[in-house]
């Protein structure tokens, strides 16, 4: 995937050039607004298939699904930012195909738009459940979108009892606010614990603890053989027999890259679009971004979904359109709420990692880990001091002593003095 | 509708219209404010929405979390006596013409 410094693509865009932008999430809307701040003057165009212009979605399974946030407030820009900046924001479009020579995306409708260089932010989907297990059934919901919440609310608010299928993030901040909904919850998860594939046992069994303390019952190491009902769900049949009543189902059972157009387009996808550490593609004039790209790195390939992800790797595709040619330094990090827990993560810890405790004096806590004796990642559950630091500390590769980490009576910024 | 003046880290200024209800955070994201990053959208977990208010406004904005008190201890930039996390506050008519500085990471 090395570039020679001669390819046309490998020139800065000029005032006549044409960018695309395929998806108008998070990574889409920062790439277009980076690429503005880093001087690009040409025709931009952001498209999206959703109908509603680039809102967050982070607080979809949170505030805004518990009603506290109005819908207009998870618009990322105002209206006329769009005009004012001249990007043209195509919504509700669907891109059909890409054509890399002569370089267009062909839209639904059938319409072409042709571009100097194309940005692919597709982003995730979420894993649906399958059909012998979901049977068609109505009342089984995803969540991933706007227009998933808004048929999911009306849903939960007419229910009783909810169950969830997957002991995931998204899965583990809808109990939670089916709980503050006064739901009966249960939630079924295949895996022996909790959050299995993105935090450590000691993070997930404190989620575990808070949870159960709510009211919510959960079925480990189980799988859903099928759900139950006629036409809408009533329950569901697990492996061992066990049966669950449910009116509203939930599946958080993991995002999956949507790769589908660059796949049909001849791009190498592997576990999302495969782009070297610039963010490019093995078509030099065509670059990912956000949740769909998997950035080939020193340490091995990078796939994250989050929201840090998608703006520092579009703020990074954008400068690299630009000319900066820079390699993606990640800084991983991911929060979730549920209930009064704010649980935020900074690094990437991988099973097999020591685990240092740090008990904080009231009820908060904080999970460092380290590999061949190296501090590789932070867990703040409601320690925000505590993630900030090792944070700071994981930016400047520094390693703090575990020793002095697991005392409480040291102050953390000593410990911030004594990293080496 | 108050007018909001941002004080940016380079020395430049860039007024704005805000809304009433709307946090002073989301009036910078609409208006892309250089240097309001906002990464966690408003759930105080990610302090890249920090800026430093004029002290006769900080009684009218009540009380600070602790929660957002701790995250601004170890901000990247550093905490001055009118830090606060953007997020955390309502814009509100006794925040016209008010002067926001957008502190240099």
């Amino acid at each position: 995937m090395s570039l020679d410094a001669d390819h046309p693509a490998a020139a800065r865009p000029g005032n006549e050039s044409s960018i695309v932008i395929v998806g108008a999430g998070q990574a889409g809307l920062s790439t277009a607004e980076k690429l503005r701040t880093n001087g690009f003057a040409g025709s931009l165009t952001l498209i999206g298939d959703e109908p509603d212009a680039p809102y967050q979605r982070p607080p979809l399974s949170k505030t805004y699904l518990l009603g506290e946030l109005e819908r207009d407030r998870l618009k990322l820009k105002a209206e006329d930012w769009y005009a004012k900046n001249r990007i043209a924001l195509r919504l509700g479009t669907r891109v059909a195909s890409i054509d890399r020579v002569p370089r267009c995306v062909c839209l639904a409708d059938g319409s072409m738009l042709a571009y100097d260089r194309l940005v692919l932010a597709t982003g995730s989907t979420s894993r649906k459940l399958p059909q012998a297990i979901s049977r068609g059934l109505a009342g089984i919901f995803t969540i991933r979108t706007l227009a998933d919440i808004d048929v999911l609310r009306p849903a939960l608010e007419a229910s009783g009892k909810l169950l969830v299928i997957g002991g995931g993030y998204i899965g583990l901040e809808i109990a939670a606010v089916a709980r503050g909904l006064g739901m009966t919850v249960d939630v079924v998860e295949a895996a022996d614990r909790l959050l299995a594939r993105v935090a450590s046992a000691e993070t997930a069994r404190a989620v575990e603890d808070l949870h159960r303390s709510r009211g919510v019952t959960f079925h480990l190491g189980k799988a859903v053989s099928e759900l139950l009902g006629a036409d809408r769900v009533a329950g569901a049949r697990l492996g061992d027999g066990t049966i669950i009543a449910a009116d509203v189902v939930v599946a958080g059972i993991g995002g999956m890259p949507e790769t589908a157009l660059a796949a049909e387009a001849g791009l190498a996808v592997d576990n999302g679009i495969a782009v070297d550490a610039s963010g490019r593609t093995d078509d030099p004039s065509i670059w990912a971004a956000g949740d769909c790209a998997n950035f080939s790195l020193p340490g091995g390939g990078l796939r994250m979904e989050s929201v840090g992800n998608a703006i520092d790797s579009a703020d990074l595709v954008a400068r690299n359109i630009m000319g900066a040619r820079q390699p993606y330094k990640p800084k991983p990090w991911f929060w979730s709420d549920q209930f009064d827990l704010k649980l935020q993560i900074a690094g990437l810890s991988r099973p097999g990692d020591t685990v240092v405790v740090r008990q904080g004096a009231g009820p908060g806590r904080s999970h460092w880990y380290y590999r061949e004796g190296l501090f590789v990642a932070v867990d703040g559950l409601n320690a925000p001091r505590d993630y900030l630091i090792g944070k700071r500390l994981l930016a400047v590769s520094a390693s703090p002593d575990p020793t002095q980490v697991a005392d409480p009576v040291l102050a953390l910024e000593a410990l911030a003095n004594s990293s080496k | 509708m108050p007018k909001i003046k941002f004080l940016l880290a380079d020395g430049a200024e860039l007024t704005v219209e805000a809304q009433n209800g709307r946090t002073l955070m989301e009036t910078a994201l609409e208006n892309s404010v250089p240097g309001i990053i906002a990464e966690c959208n408003g759930s105080a977990a990610c302090a890249t929405c920090h800026v430093v208010l004029p002290e006769e406004i900080m009684s009218a904005l009540g009380p600070i979390s602790e929660h957002e008190n701790d995250m601004l201890d170890f901000a990247e930039a550093s905490r001055e006596s009118g830090s606060r996390l953007s997020c955390q506050i309502k814009v509100s008519d006794a925040m016209d013409n008010v002067s926001v500085r957008v502190p240099a990471a």
